[in-house]
């Protein structure tokens, strides 16, 4: 039976990592489940669940070469593959301002309190480099109601000097 | 009455275009109660389409007051031909379908619909439609042409804010 594997790569973006890196987990008799891939400040990262029937060694000595043709630095960890189990978030929540140290753990700290379950968080840093603009968006559950989650952003806002948008996600099923 | 077998993708039978209704007689009647079964079993939906189930006639169930949050609707009502004859605005919402099991994504819809639609008994009606009703409506008529919201996806990121919630912010920030 096959395990699965959390692989992540982590390497200065070139073209071509995605198409290679995969070819080479296919070659080596490996199935793909999910897969994330983003560059943070020009980095190239990509995390994939991996199904393969090989041990962990095996696995790493298929993506080894690959690993040094592009200069990557990965790590392999054994999963839970639970697929086919997708929790919707309900609510969505952006936060942008000025950048400075502690917005993130600010943010999520009162949202946690409030009842957030965060589902999906991405943050960029925009703006020119002598005034950066931090923006950061999550997805999650309002395990208590979206008006604890608006009442948290507000003390956020005040208490951070940011701005904050809040809506419910009404998910279609049709 | 009866629970219809829904089509999952990728079933080819999905992309099929659907005949107008003709007759109506008591086997549509028949067929609608079925339908309406089948969307009141279907988790969390709020409408479903007569090809979903097999059926390729231009057929829809639809009820948006089942939607956990409050929207503005016309309660529970079946739709036999129908045709959107104008349409304004545009916005970006959260879909899954239930030919499409454990998959929700974004798609952009016209946020206020004019529709002419026949009843079961072949009644033509016009009714004007707005936000989640109206997104509802153009999911389920996108199966009548053999489309699903997959073939609409735009991305998930940064996309969902409502335009009131900007000038909200507007207003704060001035």
């Amino acid at each position: 039976m096959n395990t699965w594997y959390m692989a992540t790569f982590v390497g200065k973006d070139r073209s071509g990592i995605v198409a290679r890196v995969t070819n080479a987990l296919f070659e080596g008799g490996c199935n793909l489940g999910e897969a994330s891939m983003t560059r943070l400040g020009g980095n190239f990262t990509i995390m994939m669940m991996v199904s393969f029937e090989g041990t962990e060694e095996e696995l790493r000595e298929n993506i080894g070469p690959v690993c040094k043709e592009f200069d990557l630095r990965s790590h392999v960890d054994k999963i839970n593959g639970e697929l086919h189990r997708h929790t919707e978030p309900d609510v969505l929540i952006s936060v942008h301002g000025a950048d400075r140290a502690g917005i993130v753990a600010a943010a999520t700290g009162v949202l946690a309190e409030a009842g957030l379950n965060i589902l999906n968080l991405e943050t960029d840093v925009g703006g020119k480099e002598e005034r950066p603009v931090y923006v950061m968006h999550l997805e999650g559950i309002a395990e208590r109601g979206v008006d604890a989650l608006e009442k948290a952003l507000e003390i956020l806002e005040e208490e951070q000097g940011v701005q904050t948008h809040i809506n419910p996600i009404d998910t279609l099923i049709g | 009455m009866a629970i219809l077998k829904i089509l999952e993708y990728p079933n080819p039978l999905l992309k099929q275009v659907s005949k107008p209704v003709e007759i109506f007689d008591e086997t549509l009647q028949a067929f609608i109660a079925d339908l309406e079964e089948t969307m009141d079993a279907g988790p969390g939906a709020t409408g479903i389409a007569a090809p979903q189930v097999g059926r390729f006639e231009r057929i829809l169930y639809i009820d948006a007051s089942m939607m956990k949050r409050k929207v503005k609707n016309h309660g529970r009502m079946v739709l036999i031909n129908p045709v959107i004859v104008n349409q304004e605005g545009s916005e970006v919402g959260r879909e899954g379908c239930l030919s499409v099991p454990d998959y929700t994504g974004n798609v952009i819809r016209a946020t206020k619909i004019t529709l002419q639609t026949q009843d079961a008994e072949g009644v033509e009606h016009t009714f004007q439609m707005e936000g989640f009703e109206a997104r509802l409506v153009q999911h389920e008529m996108d199966h009548l042409d053999g489309m699903l919201f997959l073939d609409r996806l735009v991305n998930r990121r940064n996309g969902l804010f409502k335009r009131k919630v900007y000038k909200k912010s507007a207003s704060k920030e001035s």
